[in-house]
């Protein structure tokens, strides 16, 4: 009988504080289709802050990071050097498990929305985002400013897959707010997860989560899986279309 | 108008790279060869990965030497003795050449040996065949015969068969070696080593140039092909989209090119061949020494979830 009362008055303390804010968000499409023309598209996030009888009155002016983040993937990235006089891969570290797309939004500088501190525990930012590394045996992200972490994020910003934007993030009313998600030619299939972060005067308050799925249809898309999957078929159809163009082109062509 | 690459996960322009399949299916026509040296490396030049682009190549250059095959075996320009000889080697070579692509794509050395060997085999060839159609236009310039050798120490090994077609009696030990040589540069490289085969035929092998072409194009096909399963099984990177733009442009182009080859002559042909293989290879030199503009690459190795 305590146990149950105890149960009901957590519950309610708990659902007090998270219920002090409500954030409702939707994406313009959850099901993104990538056909072979496809050249990127930019999806839009709109929602709204709800506020309810148990938020503080002083609390106005609310900050919003949206993180989104694409299927999972290991990746390696490799140093050249000059050995011999010519550039050679030398060193090199593995990613693990780190966001194929990773786009981080806001509506002012990380810096004004939270300390670094927080900033640090929300991963809010590229610099503070985990991004875990096999280093000699020992998994665990290195400092934002490690020559590989950097050149990672450099490389996948240069090809529109990681971003990060401290104005993207517009509030139409001091509630209201929307966002564009750029999703560039050639990003990954899969599930993306959005989460959106909601600050007060530099306090995190709460948090809420959706997602999308983008996926490949038509030829290209068969093509792909067919080749993946059936190596072996895919081989024998890749070989068997050259014998045929090359036998077309001695028909059409020939001669004598 | 953009069409996006299903394997090499890009999208390219169609017309762009029928285009290059043309230019280059000129060139091969033009020179009789396969013309793999110049397309793996327009390829990578314009942003597939040299994976992708080799083992794409492969089926192109199949195609293309398909219907060059085809017009031999009508004009009964193919040694089909020799040519089952040199396959023998081929296919082992195309297997270990294959194997070796994997191993060293899983160093993340693969893009360096391709580099290298275009650089050591393009530049080597591309000099030699550039100073010997030097010298041949200065002899014909001079009005003197070329001189003819008929024997050399390969005339001497064991295991000597008769090929009657070419009219040739010859060990088939140097020939399975020459077949191996090429099959294995040709999984690698992404070319059909007909630019090398040929002469190597024609200087070493003696085998005359009624039959010379057509027997080196049966074994750039069955490697080609054998490669191109090969890729297909092992590392997945075989663009059947890509490979069939090129394959359309270099088959039409090839055609072109052949027409403007009667026109040229020999010694000519070969000083230009020399000079164009020469040229790609001092390409990839510079790129090799030449500071990268980015020191950092990454490679993603499979999305998973």
């Amino acid at each position: 009988m305590r146990r149950t009362l105890l149960a009901i008055v957590l519950v309610l303390l708990l659902g007090g504080v998270a219920r002090a804010e409500r954030l409702i968000v939707s994406v313009s499409n959850h099901r993104v289709t990538v056909t072979p023309n496809y050249s990127g598209e930019e999806l839009v996030l709109f929602g709204s802050v709800e506020k309810d009888t148990t938020t503080p009155a002083d609390r106005t002016a609310y900050d919003l990071v949206v993180t989104v983040m694409g299927p999972r993937a290991d990746m390696v990235t490799r140093r050249k050097e000059r050995t011999f006089g010519i550039w050679i891969n030398t060193d090199y570290r593995q990613f693990l498990q780190v966001p194929s797309y990773l786009a981080l939004f806001a509506n002012r500088p990380f810096d004004a929305i939270t300390s670094p501190e927080i900033a640090r525990r929300q991963q809010i930012g590229l610099n503070n985002v985990l991004l875990t590394q096999r280093v000699s045996g020992d998994f665990a992200d290195v400092v934002p400013n490690d020559a590989f972490r950097s050149a990672f994020i450099r490389l996948r910003t240069q090809r529109g897959l990681y971003r990060e934007d401290a104005s993207a993030v517009t509030f139409l009313t001091p509630t209201l707010f929307r966002t564009g998600i750029p999703l560039p030619a050639e990003v990954p299939i899969g599930t993306y997860e959005i989460e959106i972060k909601l600050f007060a005067n530099g306090a995190f308050i709460g948090k809420t989560e959706t997602a999308f799925e983008i996926v490949k249809v038509g030829f290209e898309q068969f093509v792909a899986t067919t080749a993946r999957q059936n190596g072996l078929i895919y081989g024998l159809a890749t070989a068997a279309m050259a014998l045929m163009t090359g036998w077309m082109a001695s028909i059409v062509f020939r001669k004598d | 108008m953009q069409l996006y690459l299903p394997i090499a996960d890009l999208p390219v322009n169609v017309f762009l790279v029928l285009a290059m399949g043309a230019a280059v299916g000129f060139v091969s026509g033009m020179f009789g060869i396969g013309g793999g040296f110049l397309m793996t490396p327009l390829l990578i030049f314009i942003g597939i990965t040299p994976a992708v682009a080799v083992a794409s190549v492969a089926s192109h250059i199949a195609a293309s030497s398909f219907s060059g095959a085809l017009s031999y075996w009508r004009r009964r320009a193919i040694d089909p003795a020799l040519a089952s000889v040199l396959l023998c080697g081929g296919v082992t070579g195309t297997t270990l050449g294959v194997w070796t692509f994997t191993q060293l794509r899983a160093l993340g050395q693969l893009d360096l040996m391709i580099a290298l060997s275009y650089v050591v085999l393009l530049t080597t060839v591309g000099s030699l065949m550039f100073s010997e159609g030097l010298r041949a236009l200065m002899r014909t310039r001079r009005g003197a015969l070329p001189a003819r050798r008929t024997h050399n120490w390969i005339h001497g090994l064991p295991l000597k068969m008769r090929f009657k077609r070419s009219k040739i009696y010859l060990s088939v030990i140097p020939v399975v070696i020459v077949g191996t040589v090429i099959g294995f540069i040709g999984a690698i490289m992404g070319i059909g080593g007909g630019f090398i085969l040929v002469p190597i035929m024609i200087y070493l092998l003696r085998v005359p140039t009624s039959t010379v072409i057509g027997t080196s194009m049966v074994l750039t096909l069955v490697t080609m092909l054998f490669a191109t399963m090969l890729h297909a099984v092992t590392n997945h990177l075989v663009d059947a989209v890509l490979a069939l733009i090129l394959m359309v442009g270099g088959v039409s182009g090839a055609q072109f090119g052949a027409r403007a080859g009667q026109k040229i002559r020999g010694e000519q042909l070969r000083l230009l061949l020399g000079l164009l293989i020469l040229s790609v290879g001092v390409r990839f030199a510079i790129e090799l020494v030449i500071q990268p503009a980015d020191l950092f690459t990454i490679r993603e190795l499979g999305v998973s979830g």
